[in-house]
């Protein structure tokens, strides 16, 4: 895997070479292209939100929008089971350890995505309060960010498709963690 | 049943009673003193019975607080709004949960917001904020440098 490679933005091709021989043919490629190229297509989100943006998120969810065509369907009830968590939602100071709980019972490797204004920066409740954390990402490491008061589903479908990019690319947080370990 | 006849009861209980009528529902200014018997009479008074107290909250107006009650009768469909006074620095109250149960939970809200002690109050502890939590954030005057960002 090479780090700070560049981002893989086609979402359908193999990740490798076909070889056509005589009565079959020879797949060339690495294992960690294939590893991602699979994990990057099957992601399953926990079933997590905390306010407006969880109803958009919803929405993608369901029939309209259906993130099940780009392998998300199988919302989790656990964080065990569940791969990527979609911060959809305000933190406030009193959810931090619960949100820092969940994603450390995530199985390895997860992904966090930070749908919209309050999971950003805090949003509309950066000035003036007492009871919300100004980003999600001072408790969890976040790897997509979306903008929005709430995004649109559109939007949503967007940050999954760049995870998927970031994943294949391996350039995920937690990818890169794990490369500057070995 | 119409103000006037609502106002002279409450008058005749509390006779310190003052009254607003400018907004949609009849105001009354109540002093701290006759809030519990006043309370009672009108829950229990058949031509009043004012059995629903849908919102209970407060106000802080930096001079002093004003805990503010709405009162609604499911039997005579009338509503008012009683406001009871108290002291910044050591604001007491008669808790009405006896009267009205929703009001338990009420109480204990303005209670962590606004640091209102309900007097005979069967449980008044912090009911969202956690149990360490210092000071009264909805108070006019609240600072928490920490969390706070000032605009």
């Amino acid at each position: 895997m090479e780090l700070n490679g560049a981002m893989v933005t086609d979402n359908k091709e193999f990740p490798g070479q076909i070889l056509q021989t005589p009565g079959g043919g020879i797949v060339v490629s690495t294992f960690d292209n294939i590893i991602n190229w699979a994990r990057s297509n099957s992601l399953w989100p926990l079933t997590f939100a905390t306010s407006c943006c969880g109803i958009e998120m919803m929405s993608v969810a369901s029939a309209k929008y259906d993130f099940s065509r780009f392998g998300f369907e199988v919302a989790r009830a656990t964080p065990r089971q569940a791969d990527v968590i979609i911060i959809a939602g305000t933190i406030v100071n009193k959810m931090g350890p619960v949100l820092k709980r969940l994603y450390d019972q995530m199985a390895d490797p997860k992904y966090v995505i930070a749908m919209g204004a309050c999971a950003i920066s805090g949003g509309p409740f950066f000035y003036n309060t007492y009871s919300v954390v100004k980003g999600a990402d001072h408790i969890i490491p976040v790897d997509v960010y979306i903008p929005g008061c709430p995004p649109r589903p559109e939007a949503l479908l967007h940050a999954l498709i760049t995870l998927q990019e970031k994943i294949k690319s391996g350039l995920t947080r937690e990818q890169i963690r794990e490369e500057s370990k070995a | 049943m119409t103000n006037e006849e609502i106002k002279n009861f409450i008058t005749s209980v509390a006779p310190s009673a003052t009254f607003d009528e400018t907004g949609e529902w009849l105001n009354v200014l109540a002093e701290p003193a006759t809030w519990k018997e006043l309370a009672q009479r009108l829950r229990s008074s058949s031509e009043f019975q004012f059995d629903y107290l849908f919102c209970l909250t407060c106000i802080d107006w930096k001079t002093h607080l004003t805990v503010v009650y709405h009162l609604s009768s499911s039997v005579h469909r009338h509503t008012i709004v009683i406001k009871v006074k108290a002291e910044t620095a050591n604001p007491e109250v008669e808790t009405v949960s006896d009267i009205w149960r929703t009001a338990e939970f009420h109480e204990r809200e303005v209670f962590e917001l606004f640091g209102v002690k309900f007097l005979h109050h069967p449980d008044l502890r912090k009911l969202i904020l956690t149990d360490d939590f210092e000071g009264f954030p909805l108070r006019k005057d609240f600072e928490d440098p920490i969390n706070m960002i000032k605009l």
